[in-house]
């Protein structure tokens, strides 16, 4: 378990240096995005058509956060319950290049396989202390589906974004390990 | 003789409800997390305990959400049968109330109708409401929103007599395991046993109202209580399933009569951020 620093975009070295279990401070531009615009990215691909983001190297944060107050950049913004974005993620992975996730919460075994294949990391933020992540995002900004309200695809420049390693390239889960290590004998 | 409460009133409560129960987390809650603090023996667990303690503090300073997900608008009310209510229909009275406090509030509006494809209400309502008639000449309004990853991991149990409270047990408990990291642990957990499939779903969400760690007034049900925490934490999945001794904060048990043939249970599981306010008119 160590403390990392990391900007984005991700690069193979980048991601192959993080193990389950790190602490990682993110900073650069990362990607809110979830549910509905999961979906809409995935008919995209089917339709053989643009992205409205280049994925490629980036970090995807499955989050809706709540409305900025004014002087806000962003209202508070915990993370969402990854296993919902499972059908999507591993083609975003696979296809358009993705690299890192933030979110909460269990992946499939498709998606681990998928991080693992090409390189990519998993990483949760806490849940529920969305007013205190809030503070890292310096700026946010609806780059996609502005109709679909707190479920758009934001632009977030994060500074020093808390979270920690779930699954690495390697195939380590943090939250087995975990059990492993802390439930009664 | 009848009391008259308006329309107005109520409106401007439920707003009132709205903003508190999501800004300031319940003194009750906050101890709880920091006896929890003070228990956890895991280092990424204690650190994940001190991330929730300090955003409980910079939600209330700068009212702001404790958690973005400002939740499904779940409301109590216990209403006084001498009460009247004047200037317009109850139901609308609150969901105006709702609707002032999400948009003046800054929360988020997370309400899709129709369920499949729908489009979202744009400020939060409906809301769902519950009521009780009760003696008297008051109205108490409990405002409770419950965030979606908690609620998607709860489940109903329709057992049979047979099983008993080891039944009941088993049932929570399993619940729990297959939830594992995505409610959001530490968690409290609200358990309904009795009545039928949907009273015990809706005992199961009042028994989340109780100020955390009180004991069930029944000495075999407080039991129970301990005993299923005292499992759930033997699962090790701890503070955001990083590990540690600490996966709930809480369970809490209500029970109804039941069908001779039945023992429904249902276990409603909340996130650490048991949020809920009250008032009374």
């Amino acid at each position: 378990m160590a403390t990392k620093y990391i900007r984005t975009p991700l690069t193979d070295a980048e991601v192959s240096d993080l193990r389950a279990g790190d602490q990682v401070f993110l900073s650069g531009v990362i990607y809110a995005a979830r549910d509905t615009a999961h979906k809409r990215l995935i008919a995209l691909l089917d339709q053989g058509a643009a992205l409205p983001v280049d994925l490629k190297g980036q970090v995807i944060y499955y989050v809706g956060p709540a409305p900025a107050k004014p002087g806000q950049a962003i209202g508070s913004a915990g993370p969402t319950t990854s296993g919902r974005m499972d059908p999507y993620t591993p083609r975003l992975i696979g296809e358009a290049g993705l690299k890192g996730m933030i979110g909460k919460g269990s992946r499939s075994p498709e998606v681990k396989k998928a991080i693992v294949d090409h390189k990519a990391v998993y990483l949760a933020a806490v849940g529920g202390a969305g007013a205190l992540i809030a503070r890292s995002i310096k700026r946010a900004e609806v780059v996609a589906y502005p109709e679909l309200g707190p479920e758009a695809i934001l632009a977030l420049e994060v500074d020093n974004f808390p979270a920690t390693v779930i699954n690495d390239c390697y195939g380590a889960d943090l939250y087995e390990e975990a059990i492993a290590r802390y439930a009664c004998k | 003789m009848a009391r008259t409460i308006t329309c107005s009133q109520i409106t401007a409560a439920v707003e009132q409800l709205c903003r508190e129960a999501n800004y300031y987390l319940g003194e009750d809650v906050r101890q709880s997390l920091e006896k929890a603090l003070a228990r956890e023996v895991s280092p990424p667990g204690r650190e994940v305990l001190k991330q929730l303690l300090d955003n409980a503090t910079i939600a209330a300073t700068e009212e702001v959400p404790i958690c973005q997900d400002t939740g499904v608008a779940v409301i109590f009310l216990e209403l006084g049968q001498d009460v009247r209510i004047e200037g317009g229909y109850l139901y609308d009275a609150i969901n105006a109330g709702v609707a002032r406090g999400y948009t003046g509030g800054y929360l988020r509006k997370s309400m899709v109708y129709p369920p499949v494809d729908g489009k979202n209400s744009g400020d939060n309502t409906p809301a769902i409401i519950h009521t009780r008639i009760v003696p008297g000449d008051h109205l108490t309004i409990t405002v409770a929103p419950k965030g979606g990853g908690s609620e998607n991991m709860s489940a109903v149990g329709m057992l049979t007599p047979a099983a008993g409270y080891e039944g009941v047990k088993k049932f929570v408990v399993e619940t729990v395991k297959k939830a594992g990291p995505n409610p959001c642990p530490p968690i409290v957990v609200g358990v309904g046993i009795g009545g039928n499939f949907e009273k015990c779903a809706l005992l199961a969400k009042e028994a989340l109202l109780r100020p955390l760690g009180q004991p069930h007034p029944r000495e075999e049900i407080a039991a129970l209580e301990k005993e299923i925490l005292e499992a759930i934490n033997c699962l090790g999945i701890g503070p955001q399933g990083f590990g540690g001794r600490v996966t709930a904060l809480a369970v809490h048990i209500e029970i109804y009569a039941r069908h001779i043939a039945s023992f429904p249970v249902a276990v409603n599981i909340q996130c650490h951020a048991a949020r809920h306010k009250s008032v009374t008119l």
